[in-house]
């Protein structure tokens, strides 16, 4: 029997959120509400050192100076700043050896993800640094990188343990005062990742997080730092998946990466915050600031999936400042019922000879907005700077909209800048072909779809394609139009 | 006192000089209201984030024209497509003169918008049609409106079609030290009329003129209309061209707008489709240097289905020159069947050169072809080789290729003496003789 449209529809619509569920683990939360004792106490939370809370109270003055952003193209009830505990951690903190140890709970979490640790442990090869609500529980394959003299470890520790390292590099790419978000991040920041990887040092696997969102009405505030020195080399992953519930959580990370002369920094993400029900209530919102910075000869590639969250805010950027330094970006943004996400890109071109991509796939289904803003900045002294960006919008149902709100300046008249965008839906003609062939409607759409997103996809590490494949999937199978 | 408290202030005056009982009055004392709520825009403002007013509004600008300067048709001649025979509305400092234009009344209104707004015979047309395309929400629009008293009006009945093309031009004689010109132009094509339309500002000193021009434009079910739009002025000279078109069941509006000169120019250029199988068209050619900035701020409104929009513009930007070119598309859920596209290509000859682009879709239904291309590059180096090498001096070759780079824009020109004389300005912009006729 043939598959209609409408079914398919239907189908999606009535998909629930599949990894929503709520785990239950004691935690340590503070009560609701921000002011300058909460930072001072979050800081001694952490055992931090002075520099670090005088840090942290910088940044809140600056935030509470500071209004919400309104120019994005998404509109939401903005989250009450004063109604959210800004610290919660799992309360056993015990320092696994193995994982037989870990909280038989909080494992089961894991598997139902699908992120089995032991299995990812042998298979996989990857290092995952866990965040649960905020505070790193599990780190596994420490040793391993240990020998090469790579640190890999949560950001608290590694105020602890590295202070001149994080002291010398925190806040450079993405200042206090940067945005609304960041500065609110900078001031209550809870925990996160912090990585360096010495001089000439090529990781020998792929770093990963996980983070999840666990604690009712508790805020997510991650900050990552990556730190790859002269001529070395990581690769980073981040994904994510949170429990299903009413009210909306706040999530507003900042990443910052820094890539020294020579080294190349390839960052990739999975999102996949709940974003709402059908009605539009609930979901995650999702304000996140990711920048990076390039010296000489140095490369950073962003690549993410993002098909999750209410809301969306997100650019994650390239300065490249030094000569010769590559900036590239592949994105895939997939939304769903009422889901809007305004995210793209900046690429900053300071250095000579720099070159930057930028590739961005937006799919639109339900009644969902979807919007691209990028930036393509052309300093003066930016002699023989190059760009490619491309942004393709792919619609399904009419109820749905594709924007795009590509910036260009350009100051140098040796710049080369191309900018292609188009908005089209799966031709019937299309599916027509497939259906001809035997392929079923549901098929052919995935098919169609895959290859619309092939290009980014292909930059996904390894481990994290199928996933990423699976998610746009789940979020996408069947809708449309 | 600054320049809005300036306008505020002189509207009692300009309102006690034209007729107080006249309906159009009504709108008037709104749209100064609009205006003393916002002021000038500023550079906050997301449609102006690349282009301020502010130095313009430091300028001592006098609101109210004198009376008729004397200009000799000898003098000015250059300045009118006089190759080819033109209807002629004519202003000098915002007077119509009588002397140089030439204006019908024979089957079709080429005519003045002051007796247009004042005659009864032409009221149920204004009732209809005046201010209501132009936007009343947008400042400068509407400061444009309180002060509306004089412009061209057109209006082409059924199935008429114009025996010349119509010449509209604006003189500045400089005989203020600095003046505030608000031209208003109505044009309306009924069905199945058509109608070419040329449209300049001139300064003929280098005194300040800024003008703040706002045309509506209406083209009934099969109309066609041609709108140029040269803008070669002064130096000294600031354009703020604000054009509302509304067009109906299969019409055909084109627009050309061919940016040399001015200090700074500001093109807001607004399609609203509202019928189905319309096309509508925008082109553009930019060529500018020294400290001039153009602003090309384009909107196309995708109202109901099966409608076409295209929109090309080159840019070329040499010395300080800066261009800015923001292109919004808008494609409504009920616009199925839509085509638009949109090009913007841009060649930086100097390091201190700029440009902002920001080409924009929103689209909100499903079945449409949209797309749009920008580009900011540099002369193919193989290509003036090649010129070079065949003995081709590097200055022309370049002229070559810059003409090469414009002239896809020129090439929908249907005016072929216009074409001509657009040819010889670019050429002359370029300081070249290419040494063939074009």
């Amino acid at each position: 029997m043939a598959y209609t449209e409408e079914e398919l529809k239907k189908e999606l619509e009535t998909k629930e959120y599949e990894y929503g569920f709520y785990t239950d683990i004691e935690s340590d939360t503070f009560p609701n509400g921000l002011n300058e004792e909460i930072v001072v106490a979050i800081s001694k939370k952490k055992e931090e050192p002075e520099w670090m809370t005088e840090w942290r109270l910088e940044a809140f003055r600056i935030w509470k100076e500071m209004e919400e952003p309104e120019w994005a193209n998404v509109t939401y009830d903005k989250p009450d700043f004063q109604a959210i505990s800004y610290y919660s951690a799992p309360n056993k903190k015990p320092k696994y050896d193995s994982l037989d140890e870990v909280d038989p709970e909080l494992l089961d979490t894991f598997k139902r993800l699908g992120i089995s640790l032991d299995e990812q442990k042998k298979l996989a090869g990857v290092a995952v640094d866990i965040v649960m609500d905020s505070v790193s529980v599990a780190t596994t394959f420490k040793k391993t990188l240990g020998e090469k003299g790579i640190i890999f470890c949560s950001i608290s520790e590694a105020i602890r343990e590295y202070p001149e390292l994080v002291r010398k590099h925190l806040g450079t790419v993405v200042p206090q005062k940067d945005n609304f978000y960041a500065a609110l991040n900078s001031a209550v920041f809870s925990d996160g990742s912090f990585c360096y990887i010495p001089k000439g040092v090529r990781c020998p696997m792929e770093l990963s997080t996980y983070f999840r969102i666990n604690q009712a009405g508790t805020g997510q505030f991650e900050r990552t730092l990556v730190v790859a020195d002269e001529g070395s080399y990581v690769s980073y992953l981040e994904g994510c998946t949170a429990p299903s519930r009413d009210e909306n959580q706040l999530h507003a990370a900042v990443v910052e990466l820094i890539a020294l002369d020579d080294a190349e920094i390839k960052y990739s993400t999975v999102q996949n915050w709940f974003p709402g029900n059908k009605e539009g209530k609930g979901g995650v919102f999702n304000f996140v600031t990711k920048r990076g910075i390039c010296e000489k000869n140095a490369k950073i590639s962003w690549t993410q999936v993002e098909t999750g969250s209410a809301v969306t805010w997100k650019y994650p950027s390239c300065i490249l400042k030094g000569d010769n330094s590559i900036g590239e970006f592949y994105s895939i943004a997939v939304t769903n019922n009422f889901q809007q996400a305004d995210t793209g890109t900046k690429m900053i071109h300071l250095g000579k000879n720099t070159r930057s991509t930028i590739i961005s796939k937006g799919i639109s289904a339900g009644k969902s907005q979807n919007s691209y803003r990028g930036l393509v900045q052309v300093g003066s002294r930016a002699t023989n700077a190059r760009n490619f960006s491309q942004c393709d919008s792919l619609l399904m149902g009419n109820e749905c909209g594709a924007h795009t709100f590509p910036y260009i300046e350009a100051k140098n008249s040796t710049a080369q800048i191309e900018h292609e965008a188009t908005t089209s839906k799966i031709g019937e003609d299309q599916i027509f072909y497939c259906n001809q062939r035997g392929i079923d409607t549901e098929k052919a759409i995935a098919l169609i779809v895959n290859g619309f997103s092939k290009e980014v996809l292909n930059k996904l590490p390894m481990e994290f394609a199928v996933e990423a494949q699976k998610l746009l999937e789940i979020s996408l199978e069947g809708s449309v139009g | 006192m600054d320049l809005k408290e300036k306008l505020v202030s002189s509207f009692l005056a300009f309102e006690n000089n034209v007729d107080v009982d006249n309906p159009v009055h009504d709108i008037r004392t709104a749209a100064i209201k609009n205006f003393e709520a916002k002021g000038f825009p500023s550079k906050k403002e997301e449609a102006w984030k690349y282009t301020s007013l502010n130095s313009l509004q430091k300028i001592d600008f006098s609101i109210f024209p004198k009376m008729e300067s004397n200009l000799e048709f000898k003098d000015v001649k250059k300045y009118f497509l006089n190759e080819i025979d033109t209807y002629k509305i004519v202003f000098v400092d915002g007077v119509y003169s009588s002397f140089l234009s030439e204006t019908t009344h024979e089957g079709v209104d080429v005519c003045l918008m002051s007796s247009a707004l004042n005659k009864p015979t032409y009221k149920a047309v204004i009732d209809v049609y005046f201010n209501k395309i132009a936007c009343k929400d947008d400042s400068l629009t509407s400061l444009n409106t309180a002060f509306s008293k004089e412009g061209a009006y057109i209006y082409i009945p059924k199935n008429k079609i114009p025996k010349k093309p119509i010449e509209i031009i604006h003189f500045a004689t400089g005989s203020e030290a600095a003046a505030l010109l608000q031209p208003r132009n109505l044009i309306i094509a009924e069905e199945n009329a058509e109608l070419q339309i040329i449209e300049r500002h001139q300064s003929l000193t280098t005194n300040e003129v800024l003008t703040n021009a706002v045309t509506e434009i209406y083209a009934a079910k099969n109309a066609i209309v041609d709108y140029y739009k040269i803008q070669n002025d002064a130096h000294s000279s600031s354009l703020i061209d604000n054009t509302y078109i509304d067009q109906k069941d299969a019409s055909h509006v084109k627009v050309h707008t061919f940016s040399f000169g001015g200090k700074l120019t500001r093109n807001n250029l607004n399609f609203y489709q509202n019928g189905e199988r319309i096309e509508s068209t925008m082109k553009g050619v930019t060529i500018i240097e020294g400290k001039q900035l153009v602003d090309h701020h384009t909107l196309v409104h995708h109202i109901e289905p099966n409608c076409e929009s295209h929109q090309d513009y080159k840019g070329i930007y040499d010395e300080n020159a800066t261009g800015v070119f923001n292109g919004k598309i808008i494609v409504e859920k009920l616009a199925q069947k839509t085509n638009a596209f949109q090009q913007n290509n841009n060649i930086l000859v100097s390091d201190k050169a700029s440009i902002n682009t920001k080409p924009q879709l929103e689209i909100f239904a499903d079945d449409v072809k949209c797309s749009h291309g920008c580009t900011i590059g540099q002369l193919d180096k193989d290509a003036l080789f090649y010129l070079q090498s065949r003995g081709i001096p590097k200055k022309e070759a370049r002229a070559l290729l810059m003409y090469a780079f414009a002239n896809n824009v020129l090439e929908s020109v249907r005016i072929p003496e216009l074409k001509t004389r657009i040819n010889k300005i670019i050429a002359n912009k370029l300081g070249v003789n290419l040494g063939f006729d074009l």
